[in-house]
């Protein structure tokens, strides 16, 4: 999936994730998407939750290994 | 600096029936899920990322006369919260750990002397694991201990052993557990005693036990603290339960205060509906009335008693527990194979850890492990 910029928080616990995801989501243009690698595994979730809560739409996840990637596009 | 409270702490404040205000900075979902109950806490659940821009919008919801409480999966996020909260002049602390340490706490609570009359009067302990409802039990007497039920956190009973400079002679498995991992296998091992397990419930596993089977007994230091295993099954077709000392009834997951076990965890319901009648209607009723029941988990906070402890006696529960009250053969098989509650977070999984078909590790073991235990049907 084609991402406008990509967010590493990798190694980075709860609040940080999010955090970062959204001040790189903020710099982007509403219909763009934002790609994040983390490894906390609780980001799957909050991820979701904020996503939902902010009017972004979570597309698409995937896990492989121990990284979670995260694509969201901005609403 | 913040403050922060520790899972032993906020144990206490259960027990004494303290006020806290909890503030619980989890995701929603996360939150209605599983939280920490106190009879006299209050709650707010508003998620990190909503606070991210600060908590003036929440100010007027956080009480100024009692303690206040931030809450989160792991700390990282209560902290965040409550530095914003003390910058806004308030005055909180966040949970050391967050909810990955309650739910390993285990606070160990003495239900005093087995024997009035030996030198030696023996002891029960139960480990209380508040966040979860787990419980299990270490029994004592002259210097020697065995294990009921414990917890994957080893180091706790071994700690407390240590202290006391006991020696674990056996340690045993009710059933095989599927809403916690066992820490009896590693404990066993690690002590050199005795791992029991009942052989129904252990077909599958890829480890040595010892056969507990319905009769079994062991013998605790030299005024011979009598341990005598009753099979009682329905929950799973080993679970068995122990008679301590003819005073105690140890009951897994088969009884409990105010509810009763599940037939359905390991896919069975239909078939064991018949046994956990059997055991809760005819092998318990059967039993001295004076038992004092020691059951392997409880589902409510209100089922603590005043020191902290679970235990009540049969006679008060035959009467009291609506599970041990329904005539209607047809009625009882309805009520624990419909409507039943969801099942234990990643019980399959935990089935098999405990058979040792899969060693996860700790943080795998800890994720499988997260939310309430989920046995009983109430």
């Amino acid at each position: 999936m084609k991402s406008e910029l990509v967010l590493d928080a990798k190694g980075l616990a709860c609040p940080m994730p999010i955090v970062k995801t959204k001040k790189a989501i903020a710099g982007l243009e509403s219909g763009q998407i934002l790609e994040i690698h983390a490894t906390d595994k609780g980001a799957k979730n909050d991820l979701q939750a904020w996503a939902r809560s902010g009017g972004h739409e979570l597309v698409k996840h995937e896990e492989d290994a121990s990284v979670l990637k995260f694509w969201i596009q901005k609403g | 600096m913040t403050h922060a409270m520790t899972t032993k702490e906020v144990t206490q404040k259960i027990i004494h029936r303290e006020k806290m205000f909890i503030l619980d900075v989890r995701n929603e979902e996360a939150f209605q899920d599983w939280k920490i109950e106190g009879e006299q806490f209050s709650y707010l659940n508003v998620p990190y990322f909503d606070l991210l821009d600060g908590v003036e919008d929440i100010l007027d919801q956080l009480p100024t006369d009692q303690a206040v409480l931030v809450v989160c999966a792991k700390e990282g996020s209560s902290i965040f919260v409550a530095e914003l909260l003390e910058e806004a002049g308030r005055t909180v602390s966040y949970l050391s750990g967050g909810m990955k340490a309650w739910s390993e706490h285990l606070e160990p609570i003495s239900l005093g002397s087995l024997n009035e009359t030996g030198a030696d009067r023996g002891e029960v302990v139960q480990f209380v694991r508040i966040g979860k409802g787990c419980l299990s039990y270490m029994i004592i007497s002259e210097g020697e201990a065995v294990l009921v039920d414990a917890a994957r956190m080893t180091d706790v009973y071994l700690d407390y052993a240590n202290e006391r400079q006991l020696t674990i002679t056996h340690v045993f498995d009710t059933h095989l557990h599927a809403d916690h991992i066992s820490g009896g296998r590693e404990i066993a091992e690690k002590t050199g005693a005795t791992y029991w397990l009942p052989p129904k419930d252990a077909t599958d596993v890829t480890f040595e036990y010892a056969a507990l089977e319905d009769g079994s007994r062991v013998q605790i230091g030299d005024t011979k603290i009598d341990v005598r295993a009753l099979y009682s099954p329905g929950h799973t077709i080993g679970s068995t339960s122990f008679i301590v000392d003819e005073r105690y009834l140890l009951t897994g997951d088969i009884l409990f205060i105010d509810s009763i076990g599940r037939p359905d965890l390991a896919g069975l319901a239909e078939d064991w509906v018949g046994d956990l009648r059997e055991s809760l209607y005819k092998t318990y009723r059967e039993l001295a009335k004076d038992l004092v029941v020691l059951p392997a988990h409880f589902m409510l906070i209100e089922e603590l008693n005043e020191d902290g402890s679970v235990a009540e006696k049969l006679d008060i529960l035959l009467v009291n527990n609506h599970g041990l009250n329904i005539e209607d053969e047809e009625t009882f098989r309805k009520m624990v194979t419909e409507n039943l509650p969801p099942q234990p977070n990643a019980y399959q999984e935990i089935r098999e850890t405990n058979m040792g078909k899969q060693t996860p590790d700790l943080e795998a073991q800890r994720e499988m492990e997260v939310g309430p235990n989920r046995c009983a049907v109430r």
